[in-house]
């Protein structure tokens, strides 16, 4: 009837369907600043210290110096003690989370009775919700003094920021990571294949590790690679109870450092920007998120494939 | 004999049957088991975390004070008489506590020992004195007795001795040897306590304070509306950016090149370590857009990217759980797409929406590492007014006093987290009754 407002309010309709559209180009847009900013700063650092050093040397002291004659002036940074510092870290936290982790996601899927499954799966989904940097405290506090004493009483020489202290602490936060997905995953398995196998007269016990967890396996995997990827890149729990130095062991009572701990180290506090020393942080991070990408990448596939087995 | 030997041989097969079922049964046992203890692991990781921080963080909620007569001289305060505010407020009140202290322990007549003994009393109880002095005028030239903090030292020493000064003849002098105080002051203190001078009352101050060098100063307050300026700043982008993402990609969008894009940038910022942001953060907000470092502006920029993914897919599943008939309908009833999204499907969906947004706001309430990297761990006494001032948030706080070398702020730091702790709790209890109230089953 009215062609010219309507022409009007089909035009503000396009408009408004424009601004959303451009609402949801942010996501891309921060991607695209993460790579770049990442991939910029690193190639500036990989101009002044070449890239195989970074990635094959064995010794990282970033200290750059004051003066220019000093010893030591430009530092070293060859990052494999940080990566199997992580890698050392990462192992330890996996073999908590991972048994725990499982193993309470079988019973709650299997075994347990409605009530206990209302109560418990909440409270294990808390662990996931306490910020880090509690969980930094209380490994500090708590974890790493019992078990610096717990070594002293078994005549084991255990250093007070050991991978051990802060390596637990973080398989407690991550038993959630691997728990609700493994569930979720384990609870989606037909029922039809658990009552055939009971129907050969196997009993629960047996029904789950042949037939249930063989059947979830890619889903299962897939939650793990997603609480690694998670485990590598976690700072606060690092950053508070792991060490500084980096020894390239793999001895989890010794005290190592993680790439996430280094980054925190050389961008706190103040420095000019474009020191060798700030550019490195970039270059882990560029490490980090290639890294982590690559391990969800895996993890999304797997669940992927499992999904379409059974949908 | 043949019948025997049968019968023996089918007992035999059943013994053997027996003693695997038996077998079986132990295994389903040891299974079952495993899955329950791990369970329990698991739980009690958690009952041990909340013990130990609440066990350490009791003390921080009383503090000590100590009754001590002071003399509010006139010629020390305001030589000149006028009573001018100006003059009061440079009055000498650190000479006012020393001669107080001296009344109370005349034999105390060589420098050292009084400078140990006025190490007793905290800084900040200077700095009060000055504030009730401005604010009552007459009491210059009165004697009173006023109710002083006591050094974190001194408090720590009798928050562990509670009950009096019998236990310290056999706890000995090294157990208190890691407080710092020494022989003379402890005696001092016991004194203090014999006299009834000693009291002890709630510390609201905690929640009131900036940051502070001297732990029996340090409170929370800075810290918690620093979090505050963060979170709103958080709030205010990532809503409508999650939010009409969601809109978009649910509702509007045709499947095609472009937003295929989207969903996968969307999903793999999910699991983007959260210190990667504040790298990000660094480099482009503070390097390029030339925000103020530490500020709670640009943190809350980080935050805000950061806790966008995990907004957008919980909106998208809130928005796809509206049924298609409400959608069918308000179209029959000639309604434009836009009318039935903004009309029907969003309000319908805004309570999981919100219910997103707020465990979003929770994650990031708690987020530390990516704050780091954008210099929110600068000591920062004062409590921010605005979004471009230099602040610090409840979790770095946490951090910061974690690192703390004196024994105090261990107490503080359990208190600081579990205001933290309590903090998450409400945000979480509120997106469940939210999404009680509004829940619904189509």
């Amino acid at each position: 009837m009215k062609p010219l407002r309507s022409r009007r309010s089909r035009l503000l309709e396009r408009l408004f369907v424009a601004t959303l559209a451009a609402t949801s180009v942010v996501a891309v847009l921060t991607t695209l600043g993460i790579v770049l900013s990442l991939v910029f700063e690193a190639l500036r650092f990989f101009s002044r210290v070449p890239v195989s050093e970074f990635l094959f040397g064995l010794h990282w002291s970033p200290q750059t110096a004051l003066r220019g004659d000093q010893i030591a002036a430009s530092g070293s940074f060859g990052a494999v003690p940080l990566f199997t510092g992580t890698l050392l870290i990462t192992a330890v936290a996996m073999s908590v989370a991972v048994p725990v982790g499982l193993f309470s996601a079988i019973y709650l899927s299997e075994y347990a009775g409605d009530r206990l499954r209302t109560f418990a799966k909440p409270l294990l989904e808390i662990l996931a919700g306490i910020p880090t940097v509690v969980y930094g405290f209380f490994a500090a506090l708590v974890v790493a003094p019992l078990v610096r004493d717990l070594g002293r009483a078994c005549g084991l020489d255990v250093a007070s920021e050991s991978a051990l202290a802060a390596g637990l602490v973080m398989g407690i936060m991550i038993i959630p990571f691997v728990s609700s997905l493994s569930d979720d995953v384990i609870s989606a398995v037909p029922q039809a294949l658990r009552e055939g196998s009971y129907a050969l007269g196997a009993t629960s016990a047996e029904t789950i590790a042949r037939v249930v967890v063989p059947a979830a396996l890619p889903g299962i995997v897939g939650s793990v690679l997603l609480a690694v990827s998670r485990a590598v890149g976690e700072t606060m729990i690092v950053v508070m109870a792991a060490g500084l130095a980096a020894n390239l062991t793999f001895n989890p009572l010794a005290a190592v450092t993680t790439v996430t701990v280094q980054i925190v180290t050389l961008l706190v506090g103040d420095q000019e920007f474009d020191s060798a020393k700030t550019l490195a942080a970039f270059a882990l991070g560029l490490v980090l998120f290639s890294v982590t990408l690559l391990l969800n990448i895996l993890a999304l596939h797997s669940v992927r494939r499992y999904r379409e087995r059974y949908d | 004999m043949t019948e025997k030997s049968c019968s023996g041989g089918a007992s035999h097969r059943a013994l053997k049957l027996n003693s695997r079922s038996r077998r079986r049964r132990i295994t389903e046992k040891i299974f079952r088991g495993s899955g329950a203890g791990a369970l329990v692991l698991a739980l009690a990781a958690l009952a041990l975390l909340f013990i130990s921080i609440v066990g350490r963080a009791a003390p921080v909620f009383f503090q000590y004070f100590v009754r001590v007569p002071i003399e509010f001289s006139a010629d020390v305060l305001d030589p000149g008489g006028a009573r001018l505010a100006a003059s009061l407020a440079a009055g000498d009140y650190t000479a006012l506590v020393r001669r107080g202290l001296a009344v109370l322990f005349p034999e105390v007549a060589d420098r050292s020992g009084r400078r140990k003994l006025f190490r007793l009393v905290s800084d900040g109880a200077v700095f009060e004195l000055r504030e009730r002095v401005l604010e009552e005028p007459d009491w210059i030239g009165q004697q009173r007795e006023i109710q002083l903090l006591l050094s974190d030292e001194a408090d720590l020493y009798f928050k562990s001795k509670p009950r009096g000064a019998d236990s310290l003849a056999h706890a000995g002098p090294n157990s208190l040897a890691h407080i710092g105080l020494d022989a003379d002051q402890i005696a001092w203190l016991e004194s203090l306590r014999a006299q009834g001078r000693v009291s002890r009352s709630l510390n609201l101050a905690f929640f009131r304070a900036g940051d502070s060098r001297e732990p029996e100063l340090a409170g929370i307050g800075g810290a918690f509306v620093g979090s505050l300026l963060t979170l709103a700043v958080t709030f205010l982008l990532s809503f409508p950016l999650g939010g009409g993402a969601a809109i978009y990609l649910e509702e509007f969008a045709r499947k095609n090149r472009f937003t295929d894009w989207i969903e996968v940038s969307i999903n793999n910022l999910a699991a983007v370590p959260s210190i990667v942001f504040g790298l990000l953060g660094l480099a482009i907000f503070l390097n390029v857009f030339g925000m103020p470092r530490s500020a709670p502006l640009a943190g809350g920029c980080v935050l805000a990217l950061m806790t966008l993914p995990t907004l957008v897919i919980a909106a998208r599943a809130a928005l796809l759980s509206v049924p298609g008939s409400v959608r069918e309908a308000a179209l029959a009833l000639g309604a434009s797409p836009v009318q039935v999204v903004m009309h029907h499907v969003f309000p319908l969906a805004l309570p999981g929406i919100l219910t997103g947004t707020i465990i979003g706001m929770a994650r990031a309430l708690g987020e530390t590492a990516p704050l780091l990297m954008i210099g929110m761990v600068a000591f920062i006494a004062d409590i921010p007014r605005s979004l471009s001032e230099p602040a610090t948030v409840l979790p770095v706080q946490i951090f910061l006093w974690a690192d703390s070398p004196e024994r105090a702020f261990v107490a503080k730091t359990a208190a600081a987290t579990l205001v933290l702790l309590a903090f998450l709790v409400v945000m979480n209890l509120g997106a469940v009754l939210l999404r009680k109230k509004f829940e619904r089953r189509w």
